[in-house]
């Protein structure tokens, strides 16, 4: 598949925030102090509003985009565009709660979890329901969104609260990062696995149904491209994928957790800075393999322009 | 993500004789043609004398070669929505632009509610579907629902302008669901197939296989 940078900012920078807003819900529970979480709070939704407005650069009619809610019952699509915004809603009206200190339930903070949960299930779904798409059609995919978008909000939590109480209140969240960024990156290693290993069970054979051993496309029908040749190749070369892999790797999931080790040692800010902006940069790249990977059936049409 | 569809009672559909097809793209034009001026259209046609013209088409021929040269075959391949039964890029759509209508089984997209966001081409393993990129709306063929129906044309006329082009009678038009119509029964006694059937989504539209003929001498 072509990757579109705007589902990739908006899948990132949505995972962030919600997985910054699961850690924030786990300060509260053990008393943390109430403006401190609203700002936190904030910083979710500001991160969910970008990836918001990303998701719009995806669509060819933005402004119709209202029309999304309503196939709810058959399409994840539909329902990743219902939970978004109450997830944000959520999260909004939980910090207001915290900025007015007033005494509360609890009730915002667990539908606010929930909806987190969901929002990662739907977006997930949207990917993995797709079932000729081999690399996605798998439960890792849904594990792998969860689990990625809760790391990076987990680094940034701890980055936020290292540097509003210090080394001692921060310990739980380091360690909370570190071992989110763990799992994350042996369920997205999994998958990366799982892809190296997927044989494609559509062939030329079955797309045009001539049984011939040997059977070469020699014109696809068009000189000059068409939709098809834009939005399902990544139209880069081997070397180029594997090494964003490489960088994806690097940065997402290797020098964070460096930095994160080291910084349970020798806490200082500026190495839980790096290692939010390391994961960040790296989720980039990994969303980009996503979707690079993705090897689309249709794509066994299109191998030859004349 | 598998969803229980309601089988029509008729379902027209194309059926597409490989024997006879000769690839002479005259399907292809005659498709732009009707489509760009009727309701589905006008469809993009960017750039279209220059190096590199692009545009929007509901339907391409290809052509393949199967086998080994000397004993090589070119086969021409037109390749277009196959209005399936199961089709998976109906259930994706997020706005219900994208459906099946109940009374023939036509694959459409409705224009005004499509949002572009081109979900429905993703779930389709034949990309049989292209976003318009001048109107941004996901188009494909319509089997020219908007002809097939005409009453002011003579019955006889109303067929999809693919067929009507083709000189070389390589494509039927007719109801897959009447047992008597010239479409079944050239799927029935000609052994007419589906395209990717290891992905279920039951495509109405059916491919007749060339025949193998013995090597003659000249």
């Amino acid at each position: 598949m072509h990757p579109a940078w705007s589902v990739i900012f908006f899948t990132v920078l949505a995972g962030m925030g919600q997985g910054l807003f699961l850690m924030l819900v786990r300060a509260d529970a053990h008393g943390a102090e109430p403006r401190a979480l609203a700002i936190g709070g904030l910083l979710s939704v500001v991160l969910m509003c970008l990836g918001l407005a990303c998701s719009f650069l995806h669509l060819g009619h933005p402004l119709r985009a209202w029309r999304a809610v309503a196939m709810w019952r058959t399409s994840w699509l539909s329902r990743e565009v219902i939970v978004l915004p109450a997830t944000i809603a959520v999260v909004a009206l939980w910090s207001l709660e915290h900025f007015l200190g007033k005494p509360h339930t609890g009730a915002l903070g667990v539908a606010g979890v929930l909806l987190c949960f969901a929002l990662w299930a739907c977006t997930g779904m949207i990917y993995a329901c797709l079932r000729f798409l081999r690399e996605w059609a798998h439960w890792l995919t849904l594990l792998n969104f969860t689990l990625l978008g809760w790391m990076s909000g987990a680094t940034a939590f701890a980055a936020y609260w290292f540097a509003l109480h210090g080394v001692q209140e921060s310990r739980f969240a380091i360690a909370a990062a570190l071992a989110l960024t763990l799992a994350a990156a042996a369920t997205r290693i999994a998958s990366l696995v799982r892809n190296r290993n997927l044989k494609p069970l559509s062939t030329p054979q079955s797309a045009i149904g001539v049984k011939a051993a040997k059977l070469k496309q020699m014109s696809q029908g068009a000189t000059g491209g068409s939709f098809n040749t834009r939005e399902f190749f990544h139209g880069k070369s081997a070397l180029v994928v594997r090494n964003i892999k490489w960088i994806a790797l690097g940065l997402a999931f290797a020098l964070p957790l460096a930095l994160l080790l080291v910084a349970t040692k020798a806490p200082v800010l500026w190495l839980l800075a790096l290692a939010v902006v390391s994961q960040l940069l790296g989720l980039l790249a990994e969303r980009w393999l996503f979707f690079a990977q993705a090897n689309h059936p249709q794509n066994i049409y299109y191998q030859a322009v004349a | 993500m598998t969803q229980p569809t309601e089988t029509p009672a008729k379902q027209l559909a194309l059926v597409i004789d490989l024997n006879v097809c000769v690839g002479c793209h005259a399907c292809v034009t005659s498709c732009k043609s009707w489509n760009t001026s009727g309701s589905a259209g006008p469809l993009a046609d960017l750039n279209a004398y220059g190096a590199q013209p692009n545009g929007t088409f509901f339907n391409r021929v290809q052509t393949w070669e199967a086998g080994e040269f000397p004993a090589s075959e070119t086969i021409h391949f037109p390749k277009s929505c196959l209005h399936c039964e199961d089709p998976p890029c109906v259930p994706v759509c997020p706005t219900g632009a994208s459906y099946k209508r109940k009374e023939d089984g036509i694959v459409l997209v409705d224009y005004d509610k499509c949002i572009g966001c081109k979900y429905c081409a993703w779930a389709c393993p034949y990309g049989a579907r292209e976003l318009d990129e001048e109107r941004q709306v996901m188009t494909k063929c319509t089997l020219c629902v908007d002809r097939i129906y005409d009453e002011k044309l003579a019955p006889e006329d109303r067929k999809p302008a693919c067929v009507m082009a083709c000189p070389t009678n390589a494509r039927l038009f007719g109801d897959v669901k009447d047992p008597d119509s010239e479409v079944s029964k050239a799927i029935r006694e000609r052994g007419g197939y589906s395209l990717m059937p290891e992905w279920e989504t039951r495509p109405a539209n059916q491919y007749l296989p060339r025949l193998v003929r013995e090597a003659q001498e000249f």
